[in-house]
């Protein structure tokens, strides 16, 4: 069975651009035939990170409007073979997003592919609520911070009640927590959450911590999903996350501050 | 000729209701700034009625065009029931707009500040300075008040109706956002109930789980109604109108523990729940 699963937290600028794009680079790696789709209409972020903006001639709205084919949008992947984008639309009016059409669209993906991911922008109305809507799985991308939380904790209560499987009284959508931008460092000097402060707030289960990094801004510059990154904890972590979400059990990582070495508490040093 | 089965019958009755205070005659800086809350939040009035409070407009000289603001309400699934307090004049466009009058609620005593500390062991709140609370603070928009009416029209001695529907059960957690009603009956919740959520109900309210947002019990005025709470963590709660917010925290004989709240007078009382009883 296809599955569509939503990428989405409430609130902008915590990673989940980032995710849809490693995510289903990961997915696609393992062998299933992935699209990824980018509902944030007037800021167009996807393309960009999976470095394939110069590719993109029509989008998502070309596509409701009847005015290309699914085909034509869907724009193959530089990095794997598995993995198609269809772009959002730069310019074009939100409310095209509407559910009907987002509807008829995520079903003909279905015919030909295995998962299908949606980049949720920021928010809880209009391209959030069409992304979201017919998820049969939501990873919640939250940061260790109180607002971002609390938006969360929005977005589950929306997902619980107005998603389509709760509103045809379905199985509930399956519901990850993803904790990004984790840096364990501020965490235990107590200037962030824990990744147990949020659980014991959000009540939902653990799918993957991803670290805060540098690379990632590396990776998004030139136009590579961080996955692919080599050496790096981020690519690990989302590697990590590909392999839980498969079913494999994955020991947590990335949770607790390195103790610094011998000579970096001799010498002091961060 | 056999008798008819009465097709109606008419009972009082006091309901919960939201007041939309109005605090200046120009209606298009209030439809304006009803339109910045409607985008911060869709379904806040999403099909409650709502009463046109015009207490603070009775000395108003411009008309108040209804008309145009029932209209623009209409739009946004807001429902007008009627307007309290006004002018004369005002109050003759507003039943020609089609709006029903409704009596001003009592006045009651005067108000003493909240959140002073309760003499230990046990903490006795307070009850807040009307039996309205105001919804959430929305510094930027001074133009209007939104209040939940949740007191009783008739003073609350008189005892609501029994409750009558079976127990309303939520296992799942509440989140941010959501709003339980348990109309008629008890509540009992199971799971957490995070900050920003809100539990209502005509009977009481059991929390098997922290409760980190709202519970109002006895909305409808039954003040025998009470709470009980696992872990009390709560942004406010209320009984029958009456309610506690606590803004400086929770005191700290009640602050995580099993806590039960319920009414004495007009003042809400909040008491740990020992286990070793
Ligand atoms: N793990 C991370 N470490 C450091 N920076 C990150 C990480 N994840 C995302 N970012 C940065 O955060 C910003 C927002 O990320 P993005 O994925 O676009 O968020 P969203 O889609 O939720 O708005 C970007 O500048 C991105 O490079
Ligand atoms: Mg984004």
């Amino acid at each position: 069975m296809p599955k569509i699963i939503v990428v989405t937290s409430g609130k902008g600028g915590v990673g989940k651009t980032t995710t849809s794009a490693s995510f289903a680079s990961g997915l696609a790696l393992r062998g299933n035939k992935t699209v990824v789709i980018d509902f944030d209409v007037g800021l167009r972020n996807l393309d960009l990170i999976m470095g394939c903006e110069r590719r993109v001639v029509y989008d998502i709205i070309n596509v409701i409007n009847n005015e290309v084919s699914l085909k034509q949008a869907l724009i193959k992947d530089k990095h794997c073979d598995n993995l198609y984008v269809l772009p959002a639309s730069q310019t074009r009016d939100k409310d095209a997003l509407n559910l009907e059409a987002v509807g008829r669209i995520l079903d003909e993906l279905k015919e030909s592919f295995d998962c299908i991911v949606c980049d949720s922008p920021a928010g809880i109305e209009h391209g959030a609520f069409s992304a979201m809507y017919y998820a049969d799985e939501a990873l919640i991308v939250t940061n260790p911070e109180v607002s971002s939380v609390r938006d969360s904790d929005r977005i589950l209560g929306i997902l619980a009640a107005k998603s389509k499987r709760a509103v045809e009284g379905l199985d509930p959508v399956k519901e990850h927590l993803l904790v990004t931008r984790y840096d364990p460092k501020r965490v235990a000097a107590g200037e962030m959450l824990s990744v147990d402060d949020i659980q014991e707030i959000l009540r939902i289960p653990l799918i993957g911590v991803i670290p805060e990094s540098e690379s990632v801004l590396q990776a998004s510059n030139s136009g590579t999903p961080a996955i692919h990154l080599e050496k790096s904890d981020v690519a690990e972590a989302y590697r990590d996350l590909v392999a839980r979400f498969m079913g494999d059990e994955v020991p947590m990582r990335f949770t607790t501050a390195e103790k610094a070495g011998f000579l970096k508490r001799l010498f002091g040093g961060r | 000729m056999p008798r008819e089965e009465p097709a109606f019958k008419i009972k009082n009755s006091n309901l919960p209701v939201l007041i939309l205070h109005l605090k200046t005659p120009d209606l298009e800086q209030v439809k304006q700034q009803l339109e910045t809350r409607l985008k911060q939040m869709p379904d806040f009035f999403a099909h409650t009625p709502i009463v046109l409070g015009l207490t603070d407009l009775a000395d108003a000289e411009s008309a108040l065009d209804f008309v145009d603001l029932l209209a623009f309400m209409q739009t946004n699934r807001m429902h007008a029931a009627g307007i309290q307090g006004g002018s004369p004049a005002q109050q003759e466009a507003a039943t020609k707009a089609g709006l029903g009058l409704i009596p001003t609620t009592p006045q009651r005593p005067a108000p003493i500040v909240e959140t002073e500390q309760a003499p230990e062991p046990v903490p006795e709140i307070r009850p807040a300075p009307s039996p309205h609370y105001v919804g959430p603070a929305q510094p930027d928009l001074p133009g209007l008040e939104i209040e939940a009416d949740a007191a009783p029209a008739i003073p609350p001695e008189q005892p609501a109706p029994v409750e009558t529907r079976p127990t309303l059960v939520i296992d799942k957690p509440v989140r941010t956002g959501q709003r339980i009603y348990a109309e008629g009956a008890n509540l009992v919740v199971l799971a957490i109930v995070n900050a920003g959520a809100e539990l209502i109900a005509d009977g009481d309210i059991h929390i098997y789980a922290p409760l980190r947002g709202r519970a109002l019990a006895g909305a409808r005025g039954n003040t025998a109604a009470r709470i009980y709470v696992q872990s009390m963590e709560a942004e406010l709660v209320a009984i029958a109108g009456y309610f506690q917010v606590f803004d400086e925290g929770i005191p700290d004989t009640v602050r995580g523990k099993f806590s039960q709240i319920f009414l004495e007078g007009e003042k809400v009382v909040i008491n740990p729940i020992s286990s070793k009883r």
